[in-house]
């Protein structure tokens, strides 16, 4: 078991014929991941390694592909729109990779992904994408640092999530699914959408939940925890050293007006009941403290 | 990315916000120019452009203080503007080096007879954008909605629908407004909105909007910053980049693609990722030491990029040791590996380094490492390397 994606998950890349698109979607399928077709408007009749399909729209290719789940690469002017593209095809999810996405599109994109009615669920954008080690991987993380298992590990940042999900496997334990969310302040998924599908999934028996400074997304989820998580959590959040008002690589890491501190994300942490790793060193030995293995 | 003042109020006219009459200065010449354009018995504001607040009450590093001052006309405005221009103004916002004034922006003093302030942000909570106003303006915003929160009004605008009229009715009705200024009120608000959306605006602040003695409404300041990841779409706001105000390693940096900021501490870092970047700061700190540095390679490093991160942090004379944590995903070790040793000859190196390869073809980097000659020491695991460099820098010291 895993949660949004397995081995029944049939992809399109939207972006496949430019360069990371199709460096990504190859790696994808090496991996395993059924990818069935690339959307490329004016590329419409090409194949991508001779095999998988290019169409213009992403209708188009649903229609003749059965395709349910996007993996997005569109340069970051023209990703909102290739996200809405896809929301209007009716898939069930959207990984959008693309980093640099303008905030005031992604509000855009926010409003109608609320709108009611709509089926999809975006991740990202700004995201390694997600994977169920074994099954499927959707995204730009390094396939073989995976081990299928049982902990699910969600996360704002891509290496940091590589970290984790290396401790784990060094010690032999292996991953349900990793959710990378994505580091920009207005994404598709958050923690505490990530929490709940891991709760509600039985292949899911404990969660390492990666955070960072700005916002209060961190708490939010710990608050949710609190109330409705009965599965062993680990935690670490990333920027106890960095400074206010200053934004941390990600559009989404920064101090302001007093919000978003690793300080009050640990604090909100520990009061759910959540071992935090002092160090990033420490993620896996921080749920193996909380949680053992079958 | 922040603009001046004098350059917001340029866009502002544009868009219909009123503004006094104003023009910016560079040179002894500019400011002659700029001068002779008011009458001889206009009062002038003379202020000192620099992206801080607190220009007002700050002092130039030689003892002149205001950055803000008023002249009785256009001689005296000419004396004070000579005094500031090439001068450093120290704010509560500058630190204590202070901002070089570069330019000068003479306005006309308008009479004041009520401050309000305003301004739109984009609330990420609710990923759409918020209005603020409150009939309590010229002051720290954040002290007002502290002790009298009941004079801050805040509307959330759906960023499908946009700022409505009625919206903007109840913003002016709500700051007590009637007549021709609630009219001026609403056309301003409606104005700001379309201003803010269409330049991708993460934040325009009027602080304070006035009420002038003669019966109108008009920004008496104006503080715009941009959504940096839309400026490709907007080159005629890119060109009003003033990277005088930016950390010049910072600037540099960018060029190269690279995330850099400049820190207190003497640990230099390379890492790639923002978060796998963050956690190399905090761990380096858990250890005992202070890093120098936050520096994001990216995703998808070249050996060049590496050769100047390498270079730019090593700028710093701050600098008493490195430390490079690369989780090779689809960046491969050998290419940082390769990278860190062209690096490290072409800058002669004379600090400890301290080198924590992970991911994809480790065995290789490592090989390269270890076959260079460089002295340096090659750390498995993250908590060994961050102990490996405070350590060398502490008996260095």
């Amino acid at each position: 078991m895993s949660v949004l994606v397995d081995q029944d998950t049939r992809v399109l890349v939207q972006g496949i014929t430019g360069k990371a698109g199709g460096f990504h979607a190859g790696q994808c399928m090496d991996y395993g991941t059924q990818v069935v077709a690339g959307v490329t408007p004016g590329k419409g009749g090409q194949k991508f390694r001779d095999e998988v399909p290019v169409y213009n729209t992403v209708a188009e290719a649903v229609a003749t592909t059965g395709a349910n789940v996007s993996l997005l690469f569109v340069p970051p002017l023209a990703a909102a729109d290739s996200i809405l593209e896809a929301i209007d095809a009716e898939l069930d999810l959207v990984v959008c990779i693309t980093e640099g996405i303008p905030v005031r599109d992604m509000a855009e994109v926010k409003a109608r992904l609320q709108m009611p009615g709509t089926r999809t669920r975006l991740i990202g954008p700004n995201c390694p994408g997600i994977i169920t080690p074994g099954a499927c991987k959707i995204g730009i993380m390094p396939g073989y640092i995976h081990q299928p298992g049982k902990v699910g590990v969600v996360s704002r940042s891509g290496t940091l999530t590589y970290e984790a999900v290396w401790q784990l496997t060094q010690k032999g334990v292996g991953q349900s699914t990793c959710i990378g969310i994505g580091g920009d302040p207005i994404n598709g998924t958050s923690h505490t959408d990530a929490l709940r599908m891991f709760e509600e999934d039985p292949g899911t028996e404990a969660v390492i939940m990666i955070g960072e400074i700005g916002g209060t997304a961190e708490e939010e989820a710990a608050a949710w925890a609190r109330d409705h998580m009965s599965k062993p959590m680990a935690a670490f959040i990333a920027g106890t050293t960095a400074p206010p008002g200053r934004r941390m690589g990600h559009a989404g890491a920064i101090i302001s007006g007093g919000e978003g501190t690793a300080e009050s994300k640990i604090a909100a942490l520990r009061e759910a009941g959540i071992e935090v790793a002092p160090t990033p060193a420490e993620m896996a030995e921080a749920l193996l403290k909380v949680y053992s293995p079958g | 990315m922040n603009i001046h003042e004098y350059q917001a109020k340029q866009i502002f006219a544009e868009y219909g916000i009123p503004v006094a009459r104003g023009y910016p200065a560079r040179s002894a010449g500019e400011i002659e120019s700029a001068t002779a354009s008011f009458a001889e018995d206009q009062k002038i504001v003379v202020k000192s452009q620099i992206h801080a607040g607190g220009r007002g009450k700050g002092t130039f590093t030689d003892g002149f203080q205001g950055g803000v001052q008023i002249a009785s006309g256009p001689a005296e405005a000419r004396a004070i503007a000579g005094k500031m221009l090439g001068n450093t103004l120290v704010t509560h916002q500058t630190g204590p080096e202070g901002r070089e004034v570069r330019t000068v922006f003479f306005t006309e003093a308008t009479g004041i007879d009520h401050e309000y302030y305003l301004a739109i942000l984009l609330d990420r909570k609710t990923a759409q954008s918020v209005v603020i106003a409150s009939t309590e303006g010229g002051v720290d915003i954040e002290e007002v909605a502290e002790s009298t929160p009941e004079r801050i009004i805040r509307l959330q605008v759906p960023p499908t629908l946009g700022l409505r009229p009625h919206q903007a009715r109840r913003i002016a009705f709500g700051l007590g407004l009637e007549g021709d200024l609630f009219k001026e009120m609403t056309k301003l608000l409606m104005n700001l909105y379309r201003m803010y959306w269409e330049t991708n605006a993460m934040m325009v602040e009027i602080n304070p909007l006035v009420r002038t003695a003669d019966g109108h409404i008009e920004a008496l300041d104006a503080k715009v910053s941009f959504d940096e990841n839309a400026l490709g779409a907007h080159p005629e706001i890119e060109a009003l980049r003033d990277t005088n105000e930016e950390d010049p390693k910072e600037t540099e940096a960018a060029e190269y693609d690279l995330n850099y900021i400049a820190m207190d501490g003497n640990i230099a870092c390379m890492v790639n990722g923002a978060g796998l970047a963050m956690a190399t700061m905090d761990i380096i700190k858990y250890y005992g030491g202070e890093p120098a540095n936050f520096l994001d390679v990216g995703g998808g490093a070249t050996e060049e990029q590496v050769t100047n991160a390498f270079r730019i942090i090593t700028q710093d004379p701050n600098v008493r040791g490195i430390l490079v944590n690369i989780f090779g995903g689809i960046m491969q070790c050998d290419v940082i590996a390769r990278g860190i040793v062209n690096a490290a000859r072409t800058i002669e190196l004379t600090v400890p380094l301290v080198v924590r390869l992970e991911g994809t073809n480790v065995e290789e980097g490592r090989r390269i490492l270890a076959e260079s000659g460089l002295e340096l020491h090659a750390a498995e695991g993250l908590a060994p390397a961050a102990e490996a460099i405070v350590a060398r820098v502490a008996s260095a010291a």
